[in-house]
C-alpha cells in the first residue's frame, strides 16, 4: 500500500498573516510603545522650542502642524521596520524555510508581509494620534484623504522593507539602508516644515521625495490644506507602491535571493 | 507515477558544479537512501526536489507535479526535514506545528499534531519555547513539522547527524512505521549501517554525479569481494598495513581479492609471533561498498 496523494488543500495565507501579526505583537513593548515614546519626545521637544517661532498655516499652531507629520513619519518608519527585519531575522536564522516549503503563492507571501507590516504601521499611528492629542486637537477636515494616505504610505513602505529584507544578507544592510535613506528622507520631507519655508532649490528636491507627497497629502486630510494638491500625491504615493509591488511581485515568483 | 522523479538535473553555483546531470526515480512506498560525501550534492538536490533552489537545468516531479510550474500541488505532497537545526524563537512547539499546519492550508489539525508531538516524545514540550529545547528536541521539532500535512512523500536531510542513540533509535522506529504506512521515505545520512538497515535502494553520489543507484541488497552482492577481520595483540606489521584496510577500536578488516590471500595476511602475523584476538572471514557491508564506489569514482 502507499500513501493517497494529497488533494490540493485550503490556502496558506492567513496563518502567514496571523504569524506575521504575532511577532510583532508578541513585542509589542520594542515594536509598538517604543516609538510612540520617541514620537512623544520629538513632539514634547520641537513643539516646545518652535511654538512661538514657527508659523506654517495662520489658523494652526506648531504643535497641532506637526502632529500628523510625525504620526504618518512613525507608521512609515515601522511598516518599513515590519517587513525587513521579519525577513531579515527568518533569513539569517534560516527558518524562512518553513514558509518557502508550504505551497504559499508568491502573491500570498507579499499579501501576508505587506499587510502584517501596514498594521504594524497603523498601531503605532494610533498611539502617537492618541498622545498628540494630549498637545494639540488638529481638525479633520477631510478623513478620506487620512484613511487613503495612511494605508498606501504604510503599503508603500512595508514593501521597500520587504525589498531591503530580501537584498539584504545581513542585519547591518538594513540598519544601513535606515540611517542612510529612511531616516533622511522622512527628515527632509516636511514633517518639521513647510517646503514653502525652504529656498527654491531645496523645495524642487523635496518634489523627488516620495516621503514629501505621503506626508504632505496625510496632513491635508487634517487641516484641507497642503503644499502641493492630494491629487497630485496621491499620484505619486500610488504610482510609486505600483512600482514597487510590482517588481516585488517579479522577484518573489522568479524567487530571488530566496530560492537561489 | 513515480513518488519521486528527477531528470537530468543540473545546478552551478557559480563555477562550482553542485549537480551534474541528476537522473533517478524513487517509487512510491520506498525507503530510498541518497549517500555520497559532503558536498557531493545531497542537500542541493533535495532543495531542487523542495523548491528551495532552482535548477538551471533538467525537472522534477514528487507524485507527478513539476516542482516549478505546478508548485502547489508538488509541496502539497512533499515533506521536507532540514539538515540545519533552524527554528523560529518568538513561538512555542505548539504554535510552531500549528503554523506550519496552517501553511498548508490545514487549519484544525491538533488531533494530528497530538499524535506526532507523542510518538516523537514531544508531549512534555508541547507548550515550551523553541529557545529552550536541547538540540535533539528542536531536531524531533523539525521531524514533526514536515509530517504535519500527512505528506506522502517524506525527505530527510541527515535527521541523525549529531543527535543522540535514543533519538536515533526513536526516530527510525517512527519512520520505519510510516513507511509501513505507505510513505515514501527518502533519507541522507552518515551512517551507513542506518542506510543499510533501513534502506532498500540507495543512490551514491559524488561531485553532482550519480556513482550507484541499485537495491541495497545488490549493491552487496555485487561488490561481493569478502573481508578479513583481524586484530592482533600489538601493531601489523608494514607489509601488511601496506595494503590499507579500514580501521576501527585496533580492528583491521581487510579487503580480499581472494580467499589466498588470507594466507598472505597471516603469514607475517605468524612470522612475528603476534597473537590473534579475533579473526573472521565476512561478507561486505555498505561502507565497504561506499568506499570502493567512491575510490572507483574519482578514477
Ligand atoms: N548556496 C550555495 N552557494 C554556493 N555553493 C553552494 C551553495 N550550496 C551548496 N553549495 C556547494 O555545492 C556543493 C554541494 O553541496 P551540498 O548539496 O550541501 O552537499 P551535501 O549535502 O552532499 O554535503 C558543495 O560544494 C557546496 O559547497
Ligand atoms: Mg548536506
Amino acid at each position: 500500500m502507499t500513501a493517497p496523494e494529497r488533494p490540493p488543500v485550503g490556502s496558506g495565507f492567513s496563518t502567514l498573516l496571523y504569524k506575521e501579526l504575532l511577532r510583532f505583537w508578541k513585542v509589542s513593548a520594542q515594536t509598538v510603545m517604543a516609538p510612540v515614546l520617541t514620537a512623544l519626545l520629538y513632539l514634547l521637544i520641537f513643539s516646545h522650542v518652535l511654538e512661538s517661532h514657527v508659523k506654517v498655516y495662520a489658523d494652526v499652531g506648531y504643535a497641532a502642524f506637526l502632529a500628523p507629520g510625525l504620526v504618518m513619519m512613525s507608521m512609515l518608519q515601522n511598516a518599513f521596520a515590519n517587513s525587513s527585519s521579519s525577513l531579515i531575522q527568518s533569513k539569517v536564522t534560516g527558518n524562512l524555510v518553513f514558509v518557502l516549503l508550504p505551497p504559499i503563492s508568491h502573491v500570498e507571501f507579499f499579501g501576508a508581509y505587506v499587510i502584517a507590516a501596514i498594521v504594524r504601521g497603523l498601531c503605532v499611528g494610533a498611539g502617537v494620534m492618541a498622545v498628540t492629542l494630549v498637545f494639540a486637537w488638529p481638525p479633520l477636515r477631510a478623513p478620506v484623504w487620512i484613511a487613503v494616505f495612511a494605508l498606501l504610505g504604510c503599503a508603500f513602505m512595508a514593501s521597500i522593507g520587504m525589498f531591503a529584507g530580501i537584498l539584504a544578507d545581513k542585519f547591518d544592510h538594513i540598519a544601513a539602508f535606515q540611517n542612510f535613506f529612511i531616516l533622511p528622507a522622512t527628515f527632509l520631507s516636511g514633517v518639521f516644515y513647510s517646503i514653502h519655508s525652504l529656498p527654491p532649490f531645496w523645495q524642487k528636491v523635496s518634489h523627488f521625495n516620495p516621503f514629501f507627497f505621503m506626508i504632505d497629502g496625510f496632513r491635508y486630510g487634517f487641516f484641507g490644506q497642503s503644499d502641493v494638491s492630494p491629487w497630485l500625491s496621491l499620484a505619486v504615493v500610488g504610482a510609486s507602491f505600483a512600482v514597487t509591488a510590482l517588481a516585488l511581485l517579479v522577484m518573489l515568483e522568479r524567487g530571488y535571493k530566496l530560492r537561489h | 507515477m513515480p513518488a519521486i522523479e528527477v531528470r537530468q538535473l543540473s545546478k552551478r553555483y557559480g563555477a562550482l558544479v553542485a549537480l551534474d546531470g541528476v537522473d533517478l526515480s524513487v517509487e512510491g512506498g520506498e525507503f530510498f537512501g541518497l549517500l555520497g560525501p559532503n558536498g557531493a550534492g545531497k542537500t542541493t538536490l533535495i532543495s531542487v526536489i523542495a523548491g528551495l533552489t532552482r535548477a538551471d537545468a533538467g525537472r522534477v516531479c514528487v507524485m507527478g507535479h513539476d516542482v516549478v510550474s505546478d508548485y502547489r500541488l508538488a509541496r502539497s505532497n512533499l515533506g521536507v526535514v532540514p539538515q540545519e537545526l533552524v527554528f523560529d524563537p518568538f513561538f512555542t512547539v505548539r504554535e510552531t506545528l500549528r503554523f506550519q499546519s496552517g501553511y498548508f492550508g490545514l487549519h484544525r489539525n491538533d488531533a494530528w499534531i497530538d499524535e506526532i508531538l507523542a510518538n516523537l516524545g514531544l508531549e512534555d514540550k508541547a507548550n515550551a519555547n523553541m529557545r529552550s529545547l536541547s538540540g535533539g528536541m528542536k531536531r524531533r521539532v523539525l521531524v514533526a513539522q514536515a509530517l504535519v500535512h500527512r505528506p506522502p512523500v517524506i525527505v530527510l536531510d541527515e535527521p541523525t547527524a549529531g543527535v543522540d542513540v535514543e533519538l536515533r533509535q526513536t526516530l527510525w522506529k517512527f519512520v520505519a512505521r510510516l513507511n509501513r504506512d505507505g510513505h515514501t521515505i527518502v533519507l541522507t545520512t552518515h551512517y551507513l549501517e542506518e542506510a543499510e538497515a533501513l534502506c532498500g535502494r540507495i543512490a551514491m553520489l559524488k561531485a553532482g554525479r550519480v556513482v550507484a543507484l541499485a537495491p541495497t541488497a545488490d549493491l552487496l552482492k555485487h561488490h561481493a569481494s569478502a573481508y578479513l577481520r583481524l586484530k592482533v595483540a600489538g601493531a601489523l606489521p608494514a607489509e601488511v598495513l601496506a595494503l590499507s584496510p579500514r580501521e576501527s577500536a585496533g580492528t583491521y578488516r581487510f579487503r580480499l581479492a581472494g580467499f589466498d590471500q588470507v594466507e598472505s595476511i597471516l603469514a607475517p602475523v605468524r612470522t612475528r609471533g603476534l597473537h590473534i584476538e579475533d579473526l573472521a572471514i565476512e561478507s561486505p557491508d555498505l561502507e565497504d561498498v561506499f568506499v570502493q564506489i567512491m575510490e572507483g569514482a574519482a578514477a
